[in-house]
This record gives C-alpha cells, sequence and structure tokens, in this order.
C-alpha cells in the first residue's frame, strides 16, 4: 500500500518559496482524500442498496405468490383435532367353543343434563324422579339450577325409560349413545367372565373395559380395533357348563354346604371345558366388592382359581405315582401302615383312628391310608417330592387367562421337613387351588405330560414336559379306578363312563391356627373314563355336611363324590363321550396255542 | 467549475416550502400511503366491529378512533416530510432519546393489558407503545452515527451504534417482545450493511442470529411455543393461524363480499396483526396483492431513490426506515400464509392501533424527507468521471 502523503514536500516547500500557506495544501488533499473515500462508500453502498430492493421485490412476490396459493386451494373444514383420540366402544365378543355367544355389546343411551339450555328446571327435576324413583328431586333441582354447566343422570337406561326422558321434552336433558356389555346367558360362567364397566365417558362415546375374569385378562385383544371384531372363542362348552353349574347348584344344596366349586378340564389340551364357582353373580350387574368380612365369601370369590385350599387326601396319588415312578415300589409292594407311627415327633394317624395293617399301594390309595403315604413319601425324600410337585405346577399361580387366577398362589410350607413332606404326601400343609389339583389329574390321566390349564379354545393337543413314564401313569390310573370300584368312592360309579378318582376330605384350618372339627373341604378327584382318560373333573364342597343318616356325615365320600357321579352322568353325553364297556383286564386271559 | 458546485447546498431561500416541497417529494410513495390508509380504513370498517360489539361500543367506535388518529398520523407525516434532513435528525435523536427512557421505565409504570407482555402505557384515551417511536428514532441515531464514523478522524460510531442497538434489544426481549427486537436489530444490520459491513462479519452475524435463536427457543416458553406452532406440519384449524389460512382459502381470488367475512368473529387479533387475513376473506386476492404492491412500491421506490443519494447519512437512515418499514409488513402478511411463525407484529397504516398507525406516519414522514430530490452533485460526477 503506499501511502499519499497529505503535506507532500514537494508541493510544500515551492508554495513556502511563494509564500502561501502549506495548510492550504493540506486542507485540499484532505479534501480530495474525503470525497475519494466517499466515492467509494457510495459506490459500495449503491451495490447494496440494489441487493436490498432486489431482495425486498422477491421476498414480497413470495408472500404474494404463497397467497395466491392458499387462497386458490380448496379450505377445509375447520374439525376439532387432538383432544384426545376418538372414544372406541367397539369391543369384539366372547363365545364358547362352538361359537355361541358369551358376551356381546347392546346399544343404549347415557341420559346427561346441561342445565344452561334447560327450560323448566323445576318441572324436570320432579319428572326425573318420577322415573327413575331413585333419583332425589331435591338433588337434582339444586343441580339444574346451581352453576354446573353439565352432569351425567345416568349411565345407562332402558328405551322405555329413554322414551319418558323424551316426553318430558325439556332441551337440556340430552341422551348420549353407549355401547353396553352384555352377557345374555346371565350368571352362566359369571366368574370366566367377570363383567365390563365404562372407562372414558364422552358424550358421544364411552369406553367399555374389562373388570375381571377374560374380560379384563383380554381387554386389550378385546377393544384392539386391529382383530377387526373378531371374537374370543373360550374353550368352555355352554350346555355343559349349564349342566354342571345345575348339579354343583343342587349338589350344594343338599349337602348343605355354603360353596362349590367344579372344573372340568380337557387332559390332552388343558382346555377348560367347564369351570363353576357357587355363590355366583350376574356379570350384568356385577354386585360391589365387599368391604367388610371375609373376601371369600363373597360371590365375587373364585373359588376355583382363587380358593387356595388344603385338599386333602386327593394329593396321595401323586405321591404314589412318584414312588412308582422312581421305581421305589409297585402298585403290589406291601407296605406296612401299623401305628404308631411317629415324623419329627407327631404322630401321624389315620382317619377315625382306623389301623389298616400291612397294604398294597394300590390298597394304600383305596383305603386312603396316611401313614402309607407318608412312609412312601419318606422313601422319596423331601428334595424328590419338591421337584416333582413343582413339575406339576403346585408352586405357582396357575396360568389360567382370568386375573383372578394370579392371585391364587399355592400356600407352601415354609421348612419343608420330613414331616412336611409326610403331611404333604397326604394333602396337609401345602394349600392350592382346584385349578393347580386339576392339572395335576391331567397329568395322571394323559399319561405323564403337563398341561397348563387355558381358557382359551386350542386346536389339538398342548403337551407340556414329562413328568412320569407312561406306565407310572397308567398304575396311578389304575389305582384311582380301584377307589370308585371298590374303596371310599364307591358312590362315584357311573355306568359306562369307567370313572376314576381320589376323594379328599380336609378340615378347614381356624384362622388362629389349629382346624375345625366339624369344618371340612370336601373334594372329589375324577378323571373319566378310567382307561382312557379324555377328561379330569374337579368337584369341591366347601362345609359339606350330609344328614340323612343319624349322624352328619362330611366326608368327601358321601357328599362330593355323588355329586360328581351326578354331574359325570349328566354332562358325559353332552361332551359326546358314549357308554362303553371297560376292558376287562389282560392278567386274567390265558392265551395258549391250540396245536 | 467543479468547486463551484461542489458544496452548493440547494439554497433556496425564496422558494415558498410548499412548492419545494411538492416538487421535490416522492409522489409515488406519498401515493402508496395515502391509498394504504385508506385500505387500513376500509378494512377497518369490517374487522374492528367485532371487537366494538365485545367491548359495548358503537359498532363504527373503532373505526372513527382510526380515522381520528389517521388524520393525525397523515398530518405528522406531511410536517415530517417537509422537514430538511438536518432538523429530521435533530428532532428524531431527541424523540429517540425519549422513548428510549420510556422503555426503559416499562417495567416500573407500563401495563399489558392481559396480554402477557409489558409493552404499553395507558394513557386513558389511548394507549402508547414506547417500541413503535423508538425504532424509527433510533435508526435516525444509529444512521447519524455510523456516517459520522465515516469521516476522516470520525468517531467509532458503528461501535457505538451497535452498542445501543443490543441494550435496546435486550430491553425489548425481556418485555418479552422480540418481533419488535428483531426489527431493531434487522434495521441495524440493514444499515451497517449499507454503510460497509465486510463480508466476513456477516456471515459471523447471520450465525450468531442462528445461535441467539436457538437461545431464546430454548429459554422462553412465550417464544418456543410459537415456534413449535409454526413448525407443526398440521396446522390446528382452532388456533389463529389455522382461521387466518382458513380465511384467505375461503375467500379465494375475489372475496366473499364485503361484510361477509366470518374470520374477524373469532380471531381475537384481527384487526390488528391478522388483518390480511380478513381482507382476504372479504376482498379476495386481488387486494391483498394491491396491498403487497404497494408496500413493495413505497420500498422499492424508495431505495431505489436512495441509491444516488450522495450524504451517506441521509443514505443510511432512509435505507433503515424503508427496510423496516418494509420488513414489519412482510412479517405480518408472511404469519398469515405461515411463511414465518406468528408474531405480533402491526401491519402498517392498515392495521388499527393509535400509536402503531402515528410512528407509522411519522417513520414514512421521515423516509419521505430523506428521499426528496435534492442536487446530488452529478454534474460533478459527469466532470470529474475522468479525473479517476
Amino acid at each position: 500500500m503506499t501511502r499519499t502523503p497529505l503535506r507532500p514536500l514537494a508541493r510544500i516547500l515551492p508554495a513556502r518559496a511563494a509564500g502561501h500557506s502549506p495548510d492550504e495544501i493540506e486542507r485540499e488533499n484532505r479534501a480530495a482524500r474525503h470525497e475519494e473515500m466517499r466515492d467509494t462508500s457510495r459506490q459500495r453502498a449503491e451495490g447494496r442498496l440494489l441487493v436490498l430492493g432486489v431482495f425486498f421485490f422477491c421476498a414480497f412476490m413470495v408472500v404474494g405468490f404463497r397467497m395466491g396459493m392458499l387462497a386458490t386451494s380448496e379450505p377445509v373444514e375447520p374439525r376439532a383435532s387432538a383432544q384426545g383420540a376418538a372414544i372406541s366402544a367397539a369391543r369384539a365378543d366372547i363365545v364358547d367353543r362352538k361359537g355361541r355367544l358369551l358376551a356381546t355389546n347392546f346399544e343404549t343411551h347415557a341420559l346427561y343434563a346441561q342445565p344452561p339450555h334447560m327450560i323448566d328446571p323445576m318441572r324436570a327435576a320432579k319428572e326425573l324422579a318420577a322415573i327413575f324413583p331413585d333419583l332425589e328431586e331435591k338433588k337434582l333441582v339444586k343441580d339444574f339450577t346451581g352453576k354446573r354447566k353439565f352432569l351425567w343422570i345416568r349411565k345407562k337406561i332402558s328405551p322405555e325409560q329413554m322414551q319418558a326422558v323424551h316426553e318430558i321434552g325439556d332441551p337440556g336433558l340430552l341422551f348420549g349413545p353407549r355401547e353396553m356389555r352384555l352377557y345374555p346367558n346371565g350368571s352362566l360362567a359369571a366368574h370366566v367372565m367377570g363383567g365390563a364397566s365404562f372407562g372414558k365417558e364422552g358424550v358421544h362415546a364411552a369406553e367399555v373395559i374389562g373388570v375381571a375374569g377374560v374380560e379384563k385378562h383380554f381387554d386389550d385383544y378385546l377393544r384392539d380395533p386391529a382383530n377387526g371384531q373378531r371374537p374370543l372363542k373360550l374353550s368352555l362348552d355352554l350346555t355343559v357348563q349349564a349342566a354342571a353349574e345345575r348339579v354343583l347348584y343342587g349338589g350344594m344344596k343338599i349337602m348343605n354346604a355354603k360353596g362349590a366349586t367344579s372344573i372340568l378340564m380337557d387332559v390332552h389340551t388343558g382346555e377348560v371345558v367347564s369351570v363353576v364357582s357357587l355363590p355366583d353373580f350376574d356379570p350384568n350387574n356385577r354386585p360391589r366388592p365387599a368391604t367388610s368380612g371375609d373376601q371369600s365369601d363373597s360371590p365375587l370369590f373364585n373359588r376355583s382359581v382363587q380358593g387356595v385350599y388344603e385338599l386333602g387326601s386327593t394329593f396321595k396319588i401323586f405321591t404314589a405315582a412318584q414312588a412308582v415312578d422312581l421305581g421305589l415300589v409297585s402298585p403290589d409292594t406291601v407296605i406296612d401302615t401299623k401305628g404308631p407311627m411317629r415324623v419329627g415327633g407327631f404322630p401321624i394317624g389315620e382317619f377315625r383312628n382306623k389301623n389298616y395293617g400291612k397294604l398294597t399301594v394300590s390298597d394304600i390309595i383305596v383305603k386312603s391310608s396316611n401313614r402309607g403315604t407318608g412312609r412312601m413319601a419318606l422313601d422319596i425324600g423331601v428334595k424328590r417330592q419338591q421337584e416333582f410337585l413343582k413339575s406339576l405346577g403346585f408352586f405357582e399361580a396357575t396360568p389360567f387367562e382370568i386375573v383372578e387366577a394370579r392371585t391364587g398362589k399355592p400356600l407352601l410350607p415354609k421348612r419343608w421337613t420330613d414331616l412336611s413332606a409326610v403331611t404333604v404326601s397326604y394333602g396337609h400343609g401345602l394349600s392350592t387351588s382346584p385349578m393347580h389339583l386339576a392339572a395335576g389329574y391331567a397329568a395322571i390321566a394323559n399319561g405323564g405330560y403337563t398341561v397348563a390349564p387355558t381358557i382359551l379354545k386350542q386346536n389339538g393337543p398342548r403337551l407340556g414336559k414329562r413328568v412320569m413314564s407312561e406306565s407310572s401313569a397308567k398304575a396311578a390310573r389304575d389305582m384311582l379306578r380301584a377307589v370308585v370300584t371298590t374303596g371310599t368312592a364307591s358312590m362315584g360309579e357311573v355306568p359306562g363312563y369307567a370313572v376314576g378318582g381320589k376323594t379328599g376330605t380336609a378340615d378347614k384350618p381356624k384362622p388362629n391356627g389349629g382346624y375345625y372339627e366339624d369344618k371340612v373341604i370336601a373334594t372329589f378327584a375324577t378323571i373319566f373314563p378310567a382307561h382312557d382318560p379324555k377328561y379330569v373333573l374337579i368337584v369341591t364342597l366347601d362345609e359339606p355336611v350330609e344328614t340323612s343318616g343319624d349322624k352328619p356325615r362330611r366326608t368327601a365320600g358321601w357328599t362330593a363324590v355323588p355329586v360328581a357321579a351326578e354331574m359325570i352322568g349328566r354332562i358325559a353325553p353332552l361332551l359326546g363321550l358314549r357308554p362303553g364297556v371297560e376292558p376287562r383286564s389282560l392278567t386274567d386271559i390265558t392265551l395258549t396255542s391250540s396245536n | 467549475m467543479t468547486e463551484m458546485v461542489f458544496g452548493a447546498v440547494p439554497v433556496r431561500d425564496g422558494e415558498p416550502v410548499l412548492p419545494k416541497w411538492w416538487r421535490t417529494i416522492d409522489k409515488w410513495s406519498l401515493s402508496c400511503v395515502l391509498i394504504l390508509f385508506s385500505i387500513g380504513l376500509l378494512l377497518a370498517l369490517a374487522a374492528s366491529v367485532p371487537l366494538a360489539e365485545k367491548n359495548g361500543f358503537p359498532p363504527f367506535y373503532y373505526v372513527t378512533k382510526q380515522a381520528i388518529f389517521g388524520a393525525a398520523a397523515l398530518i405528522a407525516m406531511i410536517v415530517t416530510s417537509m422537514m430538511s434532513p438536518l432538523l429530521v435528525r435533530r428532532l428524531a435523536v431527541l424523540g429517540f432519546l425519549v422513548a428510549f427512557v420510556a422503555l426503559a421505565f416499562l417495567p416500573f409504570f407500563g401495563t399489558d393489558f392481559g396480554k402477557g407482555a409489558m409493552r404499553w402505557y395507558s394513557l386513558g384515551f389511548a394507549s402508547v407503545q414506547p417500541s413503535e417511536f423508538l425504532k424509527p428514532g433510533f435508526v435516525v441515531a444509529a444512521a447519524w452515527m455510523m456516517a459520522a464514523s465515516q469521516d476522516i478522524n470520525g468517531p467509532p460510531g458503528k461501535l457505538w451504534s451497535f452498542a445501543l442497538c443490543v441494550s435496546i434489544v435486550l430491553m425489548l426481549a425481556l418485555q418479552p417482545d422480540f418481533g419488535q427486537a428483531c426489527l431493531v436489530l434487522f434495521g441495524w444490520g440493514v444499515m451497517y450493511f449499507v454503510a460497509g459491513a465486510p463480508m466476513l462479519l456477516l456471515v459471523c452475524m447471520a450465525g450468531a442470529v442462528v445461535f441467539f435463536g436457538t437461545i431464546a427457543y430454548s429459554n422462553s416458553e412465550h417464544f418456543a411455543r410459537r415456534i413449535d406452532g409454526f413448525l407443526s406440519p398440521d396446522v390446528d384449524p382452532r388456533t389463529q393461524l389455522g382461521y387466518a389460512t382458513n380465511a384467505i382459502q375461503e375467500g379465494g381470488l375475489f372475496g366473499v363480499g364485503v361484510g361477509e367475512g366470518q374470520v374477524k368473529w373469532s380471531l381475537p387479533d384481527a384487526h390488528t396483526d391478522f388483518i390480511i387475513a380478513v381482507a382476504a376473506e372479504e376482498y379476495g386476492l386481488i387486494l391483498v396483492l394491491c396491498i403487497i404492491a404497494l408496500y413493495t412500491g413505497i420500498v422499492v421506490r424508495s431505495l431505489m431513490r436512495l441509491l444516488r443519494e450522495r450524504d451517506p447519512f441521509i443514505r443510511l437512515a432512509g435505507t433503515g426506515l424503508a427496510c423496516m418499514f418494509g420488513v414489519q409488513a412482510m412479517i405480518n402478511m408472511g404469519v398469515a400464509v405461515r411463511l414465518l411463525p406468528a408474531k405480533g407484529m402491526t401491519l402498517p397504516f392498515v392495521s388499527y392501533g393509535g400509536s402503531s398507525v402515528i410512528a407509522s406516519g411519522i417513520a414514512v414522514g421521515m423516509l419521505l424527507a430523506f428521499t426528496r430530490t435534492r442536487p446530488q452533485g452529478e454534474i460533478a460526477d459527469l466532470l470529474g468521471r475522468g479525473r479517476r
């Protein structure tokens, strides 16, 4: 950069010599330089101003263009968006295994009021109180004349009530359409269905949500619009369920029981064809949960999965089956059941202090000897017994697909001693639900495979892992059959259906420890037909007492067994089982060649 | 000869004021402003009726008020445009000082009219928004400083003006009034640009704007909500923007007819921020394009006249005023068509608002004063061209 001096000597010196002031030269130069600077800056500004002008022109053009685009596009109707997704009221139906309707939806209306639109609140309140006797006129008047802008009056009203409200003719009384859950069979399979109620409520729709049973367990499925309203197909059979409920209800009344439950399960698939718990309720009008007293006395209580009981002698067959499976005994092995017998300092007694003496394993089951099974349990040992029972599912809540099943957790001995092993072998000290027992018996019935109880219809067998050999299961089945033919369950014989089973009578525990003398849980666990079992049936009566004899009788053989026999007689034909001739034991026939 | 022409400030002592004004004024811009003002009155007839009804006044209460304020604004504009640039500079700098103080005292004496931002002084019969008056004053003051810095041995005016600009922007941002803050920043930036900003700095500034915008977005809920509303692809039809868009679509090319519009009943700011939507609905695209053309005309024509201006101060101040005016109009309309995020910005001369219209009048008056025809030494250029 070359610097131009403001006072160049070349000019200053001649100026001085000429007597002029050099300052003028400087001023002149300064002005020239200033002028030059302004010129450059002006030229630059000119360019930039031009840029600005073009920018503004373009920007305004864009705005105008965009205006034109908008103005020539079609206006859309302003719609209320967001504000939560629309309430979906659609809910899939529930049907039984043959497609018969168990739960469906029904259109009804909810009644609400908008007091600001009311013409004559006094008259409306009065007439409403006349239509709905449980509404208080005073309260309605207060609501209608107060500050409220909106209030629900009834969640569901019948067509007749709707017409009556219509006839009041007040524009402030309005109806909102509702989908309501309807159980056309009333209380049938009430505990499985559970019930439904309204979730989010809007004027135009309300969400129907399941509150119990399969309705709650499969709530997401039932509400999912993606399922296209495909009905949920249960394993229940409506007719079998109806027959079972009838028989069980009658049996419960005759046996003076305060409750009863029955489970009918397909032994190969785990499908529960019928499950009853009494007393029951109408899911269309589900009662409120009990706020006081014992929850297990409430009709909402599902004894089949929530009722965790000591199921008594019905457990003996598991001990016998395991002992046979381990090769410790065969059905004909003789075991001494003579008393007294003490384990860990506790005496092990028999029913009514009987003393059976020497018994074969088969007879131990037939006569239901506590000492006999106890001895087998001691041979098996704590460890192996635990493993076996665990593999049969007795240590956890059943996977049965109704929400209540999760709460039916078995109660296990805190410390599993030899004494525990002995008591558990005959069904004491271990509390399980009847559903657990049904799954355990199914394993014996189907030849040694575990099955998981399910309420959903299955397409074919669904066997789990093997827990005992085919032959051990067969031996156990023969023992169960013998119990009915010659033992404690002789009343359980149903001609043509070859019932096998094991009775169990357990004293009910007192809440504060110890056992009641006169309160029992009587259970009959059956498989039928015994030579090729298709079904397991568990019948449990809560506090039954049979009073036809001179002494009240409470054992399962007198209470649960006849009820179960009646039930099998009724439901076996419905299940499509034909009465058949029981194959004779092959050991009686000697095949010889005739040459 | 050169010396005779240079520095010959147009001294026409004998010439009467009005003829001189008429001879030198930019008549095109003046006509545009007058037309805009009449359109504003026309739209006020439509847009302010719902407000008057809501506040319990006779239907045309706000129209009358707007006409009175508009007349005052026109007088202010014409009087200002008659002043010499020197007088304009002196008065504007004084006015700027007053407005600056008023702005500083807003948090203590101002009202927010329940809108969540302290922007107004309530004077009983009208409300005054100091930032409206501050903007033209600031432009003139900043232009003065920048022009002074271009003299040899001049003060560091660019730095001073920048400090001033930052302090004003901070005060406005605290109200919060990001719209006006952006306008002030933009006005300063444009002047600095024309005053010869280095290219590198311009790039850095653009980066800084983005940076501070991000900070404002993440720290101010007020700001973030508006940006979010803009960025969301679907416009909720129940927001102001949704109504505005719908109104423009309803209007189509020729509008739904005078007084037939519906949007003014649904939009709380129909008479100010969304006046263009009312115009589009009732009079259609035609009127909107007219309005856009008028603004474009004023801005581009003023800039083109300033192109020939030799005085750095006049050039800078005029540029700042014209650009601020144009940008304000552009932002207002850009919001309505969803080109820009929602900003509370009035459409100069068209929107209803007492202090807004008077401030616009003064600002445009200054602009007209700066763009008046003055001898620019064209002969000197012709003769001096050989010198370089």
